[in-house]
């Protein structure tokens, strides 16, 4: 499947996009970084598994490489255009149709904190087809559900190639449930991050 | 498991909230919505409830209510959650909190307590425990009855040593706590200086000065004029000069706030109260 005008006009559509990943995504995801333009027009949020209590020096590299302004998500921060957003380790994120992130604490889901499903779900409900969501390689099915919900809501949803996956079976638990829209190979995808 | 794939709708959403402060006088409507959609779509999934069900079920089911309202409120909590946070505390702010003739601690949005016995730990650890009184305080009779108790399982213990051991503090949690068969009890000196009481922050009021305020992980359900309102409810319940705790990503955006409390730790989000008195 290769990119389309379809694709390119829904991705220029968008005002948000989403990125979630877990096990074998963080390379792909620093490429993602340093590759989006500072004046994308867009708002980034970053949704990747991540270990509790360890400080991870991920925001400083992941800041040192993006050449847009880069932020680590705190509680009732305003949802800005060419910024791009990482979600706190042992915390789930929100968005609220204010315009602004909510955190959360509750309950892990998929034994993960943030969850992946837990923001996709919430940014269905605000985005719908303003919403470009990209899930990538990780080892457990966080993000299809949530994936399956922004594809409802009419948001354009791309699935990692599982031939392209570190670990498949993230994506492939998206695709068996129907929420990949299109299942693109990792350098489709870059193709489209990289039109600005 | 995840949330079922439709949830409440905005309208159901606004009427729960209204239902709720009307039937039981437990007023949510500045509660952050995203949250609240989260948490009533979960209840309805949990007991595979309608929405009709679900209200019918808030009218006339007491029981009902006390379940509904622990699953609303988020509960979830550790002892010595965020390591860095009580590394800072020890270093920065018990040393100043011992010159005080007595500590006087509020934990708001106790939930289970671990917060409450993380404070007490570790101001024990200081050779403070004579003079320290910790209140915690919650809306949950429940979580509180639980919190009484001080019995955590093994299998949250095991975390929760995690935890502890990053603190860098001495000896190991254990060594605080008596292990009975799958559970441990907090051991009865640091539980004697405790007290667990029914308190809404939306709606009560000052009850008492205190030293040390932590109210961590509290505020992110709370939207920012809420947020303000209780503030400044902290403010009038310090001392001068008391400490403030939020949680590390509850960034407040205030612009009088900094004229009322001086950042001891920007990362940690410590405050020491000082302004007008």
């Amino acid at each position: 499947m290769a990119i389309n005008n379809i694709i390119i006009e829904r991705w220029h559509n968008s005002d948000i996009v989403l990125l979630g990943g877990s096990a074998g995504a963080f390379k792909l995801l620093f490429r993602v970084i340093k590759c989006l333009s500072p004046d994308l027009g867009k708002t980034v949020i970053i949704i990747i598994h991540r270990k509790r209590n360890f400080l991870s020096e991920m925001e400083k590299l992941f800041a040192k490489n993006a050449t847009m302004k880069l932020n680590e998500i705190t509680d009732k921060e305003p949802v800005k255009k060419n910024t791009i957003y990482i979600a706190p380790a042992n915390y789930h994120i929100l968005i609220e149709k204010s315009g602004h992130f909510s955190l959360d604490v509750s309950e892990d889901v998929w034994y993960s904190k943030p969850s992946i499903d837990v923001a996709f779900e919430s940014a269905a409900d605000v985005y719908k087809d303003r919403c470009t969501a990209i899930l990538f390689s990780g080892a457990n099915q966080d993000g299809a559900q949530g994936l399956l919900q922004l594809r409802n809501n009419g948001s354009l949803t791309i699935v990692q190639h599982p031939k392209d996956a570190e670990m498949t079976h993230m994506p492939q638990a998206a695709i068996n449930i129907g929420a990949a829209e299109y299942i693109l190979r990792t350098e489709e995808i870059f193709e489209l991050l990289e039109m600005g | 498991m995840s949330d079922a794939p439709v949830g409440i709708t905005e309208p159901q959403l606004y009427q729960l909230i209204d239902f709720v402060k009307k039937i039981h006088g437990f007023d949510f409507s500045d509660y952050s919505k995203a949250s609240l959609k989260r948490r009533f779509s979960r209840i309805m999934m949990l007991k595979k409830l309608e929405f009709y069900e679900l209200k019918h079920a808030l009218i006339n089911d007491l029981n009902f209510f006390q379940w509904f309202l622990e699953e609303v409120t988020v509960n979830v909590t550790e002892m010595f959650r965020d390591p860095s946070f009580y590394k800072a505390l020890n270093a920065q702010v018990i040393p100043y909190l011992s010159s005080f003739p007595h500590i006087r601690v509020w934990s708001a949005g106790c939930s289970s307590g671990e917060e409450v016995y993380s404070l007490a730990i570790l101001l024990d650890g200081a050779g403070l425990n004579e003079k320290t009184f910790i209140y915690g305080t919650d809306i949950n009779i429940e979580m509180l009855n639980e919190a009484r108790k001080g019995i955590y399982s093994l299998r949250k213990m095991k975390s929760y040593t995690e935890n502890y051991q990053l603190c860098d503090l001495p000896g190991l949690l254990t060594d605080h706590f008596t292990i009975m068969y799958d559970a441990a009890g907090i051991h009865n000196e640091l539980k004697q200086n405790t007290l667990f009481s029914i308190h809404n922050l939306v709606s009560d009021h000052v009850f008492n000065e205190f030293q040390l305020i932590s109210c961590r992980n509290v505020f992110i359900y709370f939207e920012a004029e809420l947020q303000e309102k209780i503030l400044g409810l902290f403010y009038k319940s310090l001392c001068p000069l008391g400490f403030l705790c939020l949680g590390s990503k509850e960034t407040i955006r205030l612009p009088d706030f900094k004229s009322k409390f001086k950042v001891i730790n920007s990362r940690e989000n410590i405050y020491q109260k000082i302004g007008d008195q």
